[in-house]
């Protein structure tokens, strides 16, 4: 079955008088355990089309069904429920909530839930042992280095078993080692059963994953597979 | 998330921002604590008042010439000087028609006067009361030891006196037993009959620091001119006591020949009527302040719907990542209303401390119980939630309807 069905989505925005077709008649379908990334260059409807796979907006015409719902007919409730449970948000910028701690901020997306304080609270530990924390638990963002905030905003996307993992420009802001590691994270998150789409413009990034899709003025311009994919060494 | 998971998030948040925070909170401090000051100060005095009852005794009535408790403006000092004073031949044929009164006595007073026994002094500052022999029983000065001021030392305008304790106590060391010895009253020997048992305090004034003397003595040492007689009146009962008033009033109103369609030229008041007129005047000082209390929190609320609307352009980003996590407009919402009020909250709680704190001392300087206006102290607090509701409305209502994407794209 497919998580996402995207059938000829247009988004269009209108700035003055002059119409913008960010999406351009988009048909895109990804199936469970996908491991997908998303390249163009800017303007190509690249942010535009990542902020629809999210549930952040929705389509001006066509239809989007994720996980067999129609995303299109949701209000934003129920986008923000559906995004709660079922996508799990990874940003360039981490997006870390600077005053909390590591726990904390794993936890929030269960506060959100409605989970209850003691069992998230072991779930959020339990997400940041499995990113490789188990000694940070209690570390403000400023205490933690780029790889390590961005493993807490891992642990964050995963600690609700969300249906898709979405990593926008995940390496974007670290060194070309810490993103080798977050990158053979992502591989080992796959290789537990998660759908993954990285939306990047790097094309050493996206060799990590099984497909790509290339994007160019707002239309799908290239969806094939990565033949020659880079499989990083599992960091220790 | 329930209300206490909230309220956790709301003052960590306020923590991370502290002087921002105190400053905010101050205006609402002050607003609260102005009212919880005066309401404190008023219902220490009031508890005391009511429960050290009382200027009169039991029963009793006064009718003075002015008022106990005087709340007009400019002018209305001179309204009542103008009336004809009360004098002892108005009290003796008073005296003759009141027949339901249980006592009826009239008195006078001479404030900060002096008495003598040979070397020694009291200071300047004892009361001597001119009454007629039932001015004692109408003011519940029962004597210790001695004897009274009878009818016959009025008639004849005796010199002769009783003596306060405090006077007793301050001039005389407890061996010495003052009864038949002469002291100078205001420089006029009068020999002492007896004292009066200890009355205790009211107001942080003492009660027992006077000499009473006949009515007569005190118009020779000074002067009958210009002078107006207090006359104070007891009933039976409770169940006679509006009746005796009303019968004191149509008497004295034929005494002192007041036409029909003129109001009273003299003043009747009770305890009642004295706590009435007590409840008037701090009703007036707790509308006053209300309203400067109001008017501080308004302006208070107005730096909270500022600051808030700081925060929510700062933490734009944050709602944003909230947002895309799955914070609904209603978290949102929530969050930020939870910190605005609890900001007030703050405030006001630091206000209410600090005026049940300080209104007490001020009671306590003024010997009132010590009191807590607890009715004030919730309510000021339900104020507070509510400045905090209204004034945080608005950037909490921005905060939920920001699109996520361009919150989440704010730098």
């Amino acid at each position: 079955m497919n998580i996402i069905d995207i059938r000829n989505i247009f988004k269009i925005y209108e700035i003055g008088d002059v119409k913008v077709h960010a999406l351009n008649d988009v048909s895109l379908r990804i199936d469970k355990n996908e491991y997908v990334a998303i390249m163009g260059p800017s303007g190509s409807g690249k942010s535009t089309l990542m902020n629809l796979l999210g549930c952040l907006d929705t389509p001006t015409s066509g239809v989007y069904n994720f996980t067999g719902e129609n995303v299109g007919e949701m209000d934003d409730n129920d986008l923000a429920e559906i995004r709660n449970r079922e996508i799990g948000f990874i940003f360039q910028t981490f997006n870390l909530l600077a005053r909390s701690d590591a726990l904390h901020n794993v936890e929030l997306p269960l506060i959100y839930a409605g989970v209850s304080a003691s069992e998230r609270k072991e779930r959020a530990r339990k997400a940041l042992i499995d990113v490789g924390l188990e000694d940070r638990v209690y570390h403000k963002p400023n205490e933690l280095s780029g790889g390590q905030r961005q493993r807490v905003a891992v642990a964050r996307a995963l600690v609700t078993r969300p249906s898709i993992i979405l990593a926008d420009e995940p390496t974007g802001n670290l060194d070309s080692k810490t993103g080798r590691e977050i990158m053979a994270l992502f591989n080992e998150i796959h290789g537990q059963g998660n759908t993954v789409i990285v939306v990047t413009h790097e094309e050493d990034i996206a060799r990590h994953a099984m497909r790509v899709v290339r994007l160019l003025d707002g239309k799908i311009e290239i969806d094939e597979p990565v033949t020659n994919r880079i499989v990083p060494e599992p960091v220790a | 998330m329930d209300i206490g998971e909230t309220f956790r998030m709301a003052f960590s948040s306020l923590r991370a921002n502290k002087l921002r925070a105190i400053l905010t909170i101050l205006g609402v401090a002050v607003g609260i604590f102005s009212i919880t000051l005066i309401m404190t100060i008023i219902t220490a005095l009031q508890s005391s008042i009511e429960s050290g009852v009382s200027a009169l005794s039991k029963n009793t009535f006064q009718i003075q010439k002015y008022p106990a408790i005087n709340m007009g403006g400019p002018g209305s000092r001179a309204k009542y000087r103008n009336r004809p004073d009360i004098t002892l031949e108005d009290y003796e044929r008073l005296d003759e028609l009141l027949t339901s009164a249980k006592y009826i006595g009239a008195e006078e007073w001479q404030f900060g006067e002096q008495v003598q026994y040979e070397g020694d002094e009291t200071n300047p500052d004892v009361s001597v009361a001119g009454i007629t022999a039932e001015a004692q029983n109408t003011n519940d000065w029962i004597v210790e030891e001695g004897r009274p001021i009878n009818e016959g030392d009025v008639d004849r305008a005796n010199p002769v006196c009783v003596l306060g304790a405090d006077v007793k106590d301050n001039l005389f060391p407890p061996h010495i037993n003052p009864i038949g010895l002469t002291v100078k009253v205001s420089g006029r020997p009068l020999q002492v009959i007896g004292y009066y048992e200890k009355q205790g305090d009211m107001f942080g004034q003492s009660r027992d620091n006077f000499v009473a003397i006949p009515i007569g003595q005190y118009h020779r040492m000074f002067g009958v001119h210009r002078r107006s007689v207090n006359i104070t009146v007891q009933s039976f009962g409770d169940e006679d006591y509006d009746e005796v008033i009303d019968e004191a009033r149509g008497h004295m109103r034929t005494i002192r020949k007041v036409e029909p369609w003129d109001e009273d030229d003299f003043e009747i008041f009770s305890n009642e009527s004295m706590l009435e007129e007590m409840n008037e005047i701090t009703g007036g000082v707790e509308i006053g302040a209300m309203v400067v209390g109001f008017i501080a929190l308004l302006a208070a609320g107005v730096g909270i719907m500022n600051i808030m609307l700081v925060s929510v352009t700062e933490r734009t980003r944050e709602i944003g990542v909230r947002k895309a996590i799955g914070a609904k407009k209603r978290n949102i919402l929530t969050q930020f209303l939870s910190e605005a009020v609890a900001l007030c909250l703050l405030g006001g709680a630091i206000g209410i401390a600090l005026g049940v704190g300080l209104g007490n001392f001020a009671g306590s300087l003024l010997n009132a119980q010590a009191a807590a206006p607890f009715g004030w102290i919730v309510g000021g607090l339900l104020i507070c939630v509510a400045v905090g509701v209204f004034f945080g409305a608005y950037p909490a209502y921005k905060a939920a309807n920001l699109d996520p994407i361009e919150a989440l794209r704010y730098e």
